[in-house]
């Protein structure tokens, strides 16, 4: 048994902290969260473009660096670690899978060497209103080549370029291929509890797309994103967490209560081992689901659910009690704990909220124990 | 074992009723924190008139200006006035926690002073105990107070100062000597807010407002007559005070079992089966601390004192008021993450409390030090082994 990542994503992932410790420090998180114009840091952007992180996974052919989905795992960690203020996500396992996974030649030819450049900004527009969307039902709609209807919140939605948008063509979910730029597309920025990721309202009205994928039913290629998109997410989650786990002992280490570190009392201590204990099942599952993403297995669905449910689950547990192990100053802005408090629920929520994966989770073993 | 009032206490609670049907608003909807220019102005308002209507501070005896009445009437008043849009909160520090103190170990000068101009909301009251250097471990404060003539010299800082922006007068617990072990250094002031060398800076909360503060002191002067308590007797002071807090503090304004359960009719999700679990427990959970203030209640009406177990009521209110908080946004799903009160459901009840949560599970006693009174003292487990005990404090390490 081999249950590791190598020594060279080993490496990459120590590069990979190494830059962004240095340029996506939280004062630079922090401006994009005290600057309401600000929708993202355009210079971080720019610095992983430069990189070629936004092309890690795109085939050389395309312009990307061609490397594995096993990398792309290693960078999200770090990204999420960084708590980096950029269309990563929307952009690396949203577009650009969607592209890869059922896009056409002349889509990719398009899109994949400018998303490795970095000058074309993903986005997911899912979400028509309050609760998880329900796929069959949706409101949008895409006939005749034109999508309409409103996509509330879009992660991203303001700065994207391109929005693959769920849509309903003839009674059946697929996902479009929308240039945003197209005319009749208005969008409206919305306030959200993680200002750090910008989010917006869209409304479509006549507008042009592509559907992704030759098949009138897109349910099973949308399924399939999603999946692909929670494994990667979860290692952002992942990164979240452990950073938030470690900013918790370093406090604790240091800060005095009764004549001693508040660390040496069970509380703090039995807390912090619950905080390690999550985020170690959450990476043995994630690294599974990185297993299942990168050999395209037929787990996957699994995993990914597995995966995302565990990370959820740590990071909130790690965000919630970070501010608690620092007391007082953990409930001040500008101690960076609610950094992470905030961003923890913006991942837990942007796929789908645990409910849906835990219904996918079920659902999947029933169809295994079922074969 | 009896629900119901007994005729004299539905009298009371009719009467009662009455008075606030003729000066306030039903409540509506979530209950949220409030705060601004506007609010104060309201909150003493209402002060006012509750005090002029014989309903201010209940228990307290007529002659500064409460009602006489029994701690039964009391709960009855505070039953009844939870159902109105009543603005209480600049007042529960300074009514629940300061102006005991002051009862309790000032000179009747003082009483004559303070009291009456407190109960009828001219006047406010703030706490300052906490400092960057000591908040569970409060009797590791640093801010000094020297002898000078009949005058005490203040210098130092305190830090989440509730109310301290609007606050005329403040609670002031001080290190008088250094030289002995941390508890035995302790004297207690009232201290006068509008004093040259006070401070108020507000803190930018985590949540995003800025309703909490820190107080700097340089060279503030208190007269020796101002001193609550005597020399080194601070700690016990403070007890009274902190003993208080457990009870001021225990309602935490945010959405509860029953507005997720609105949340989740208005989001068609009410058939949800886990959902439904998880309300069940909430809803136990509340009742169980509801009632349990009955009982409590029911021993004050007997003449008890309050105990250690109500360290109880923080544990449970602020865990799950973050709980459903929680759960509110993922019932709305990626919907849940948006803050505007016009789009958001409920006002955005859930988001703004989800936010301000954390900060409940810290302020007045964290979660992990409630546990500890409730281990220590009412179950009587051996104490942490403390190895600051007998230590001088100047040779402790703090903060
Ligand atoms: C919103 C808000 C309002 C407040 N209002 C006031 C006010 O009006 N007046 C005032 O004086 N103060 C006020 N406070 C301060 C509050 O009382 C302190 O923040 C609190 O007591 C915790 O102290 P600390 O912040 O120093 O944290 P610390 O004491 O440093 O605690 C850090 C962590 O260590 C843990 N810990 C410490 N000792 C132990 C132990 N022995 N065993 C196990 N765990 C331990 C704590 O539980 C916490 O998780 C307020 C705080 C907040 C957040």
């Amino acid at each position: 048994m081999n249950f590791d990542f190598s020594e060279d994503q080993k490496f990459l992932a120590e590069q990979a902290r190494k830059y962004l410790s240095e340029t996506c420090t939280t004062a630079e998180v922090r401006k994009v969260l005290d600057d309401e114009s600000m929708a993202f840091h355009e210079g971080i952007w720019k610095g992983i473009a430069e990189m070629g992180w936004l092309g890690a996974s795109i085939p050389e052919a395309y312009g990307g660096l061609g490397l594995g989905m096993l990398e792309m795992c290693v960078l999200a960690e770090e990204m999420g670690r960084a708590l980096a203020p950029v269309p990563f996500s929307s952009t690396a396992y949203i577009l650009t899978e969607a592209l890869k996974l059922a896009g056409s030649e002349a889509q990719k030819e398009a899109l994949l060497p400018k998303i490795a450049e970095g000058s074309v900004i993903g986005a997911l527009a899912s979400s028509e209103g309050p609760g998880a969307p329900d796929l069959s039902k949706l409101s949008t709609s895409f006939a005749n080549g034109l999508v309409n209807g409103t996509k509330i919140p879009v992660l991203d939605g303001d700065i994207a370029t391109h929005a693959v948008v769920l849509a309903c063509e003839g009674g059946k979910p697929v996902p479009v291929l929308v240039d945003l730029s197209a005319p009749g597309v208005s969008r409206k920025t919305v306030k959200t509890l993680d200002p750090t990721r910008s989010h917006a309202e869209l409304v479509f009205k006549d507008v042009p797309g592509e559907r992704l994928g030759e098949t009138a039913d897109g349910a099973a290629n949308i399924a399939t994103l999603m999946d692909r998109a929670a494994v990667l997410l979860s290692f952002e989650q992942i990164g979240g967490a452990d950073r938030a786990v470690e900013m918790a002992t370093d406090y604790a280490k240091e800060r005095y209560a009764f004549g001693r570190p508040i660390g040496g009392n069970q509380a703090i201590k039995h807390k912090l081992a619950e905080g390690w204990v999550k985020n170690q099942v959450a990476r043995s599952n994630a690294y599974y689901g990185a297993w299942a993403l990168s050999t395209d297995a037929v787990e996957l669905p699994e995993a990914a659910a597995a995966s995302r449910l565990a990370a959820c689950e740590a990071f909130w547990f790690a965000s919630k009690e970070n501010i608690q192990t620092h007391g007082g100053m953990g409930f001040t802005w500008e101690v960076d704990c609610h950094l992470f408090y905030r961003r923890a629920k913006l991942l837990a929520v942007q796929l789908g909220a645990p409910k849906l994966w835990k219904e996918n989770l079920i659902g999947a073993l029933e169809t295994k124990n079922a074969a | 074992m009896d629900f119901n009032d007994t005729k004299e206490e539905a009298e009371f609670r009719a009467e009662a009723n009455a008075f606030l049907k003729s000066h306030l608003k039903e409540k509506t909807g979530g209950r949220r924190r409030e705060s601004g220019a506007e609010f104060l102005a309201r909150a003493k308002a209402w002060q006012k008139t509750k005090a002029e209507g014989g309903f201010a501070q209940i228990t307290w005896p007529k002659e500064v200006g409460g009602r006489g009445g029994t701690p039964m009437q009391q709960v009855i008043w505070n039953q009844e006035e939870g159902k109105f849009d009543a603005p209480t909160s600049p007042f529960q520090i300074g009514l629940g926690m300061c102006i005991p103190t002051v009862v309790a170990f000032g000179s009747d000068e003082h009483k004559k002073r303070y009291v009456r101009k407190a109960l009828i909301g001219e006047e406010i009251w703030c706490q300052l105990f906490s400092e960057p250097v000591a908040g569970s471990d409060v009797a590791g404060l640093k801010t000094r107070a020297v002898k000078d003539g009949d005058e005490w010299v203040i210098n130092g800082q305190k830090v989440w100062t509730t109310g301290a922006q609007f606050s005329d007068y403040g609670i002031l617990l001080t290190r008088t000597d250094t030289s002995v072990p941390k508890h035995k250094g302790l004297t207690m002031f009232i201290v006068n807010m509008k004093d040259p060398g006070v401070e108020v800076r507000p803190i930018h909360q985590a949540s995003g407002g800025r309703e909490f503060n820190e107080v700097y002191f340089t060279d503030v002067r208190i007269p020796d007559s101002d001193r609550l308590g005597d020399v080194g007797q601070g700690w016990k002071v403070g007890l009274v005070t902190l003993m208080n807090e457990r009870l001021a503090v225990g309602g935490s304004p945010g959405p509860d079992y029953s507005e997720i359960m609105e949340l989740a009719k208005e989001l068609g999700l009410m058939d949800d089966a886990a959902f439904r679990e998880k309300l069940a427990d909430w809803y136990v959970q509340a009742q169980g601390y509801k009632l349990t203030k009955f009982r409590t209640q029911t021993a004050l009406s007997r003449g008890e004192t309050p105990g250690p177990e109500n360290s109880i009521g923080k544990i449970i209110t602020a865990n799950q008021l973050q709980d459903i908080c929680n759960s509110g946004i993922e019932l709305e799903d990626h919907f849940g993450l948006i803050m505007d009160e016009d789009l958001s459901p409920m006002k955005a009840i859930f988001q703004s409390s989800f936010l301000w949560a954390p900060g409940l599970r810290i302020a007045g006693g964290t979660d992990e030090i409630l546990k500890n009174i409730i281990a220590e003292r009412v179950l009587g487990l051996p104490q942490d082994v403390r190895v600051d005990k007998d230590v001088p404090f100047e040779q402790l390490r703090v903060g």
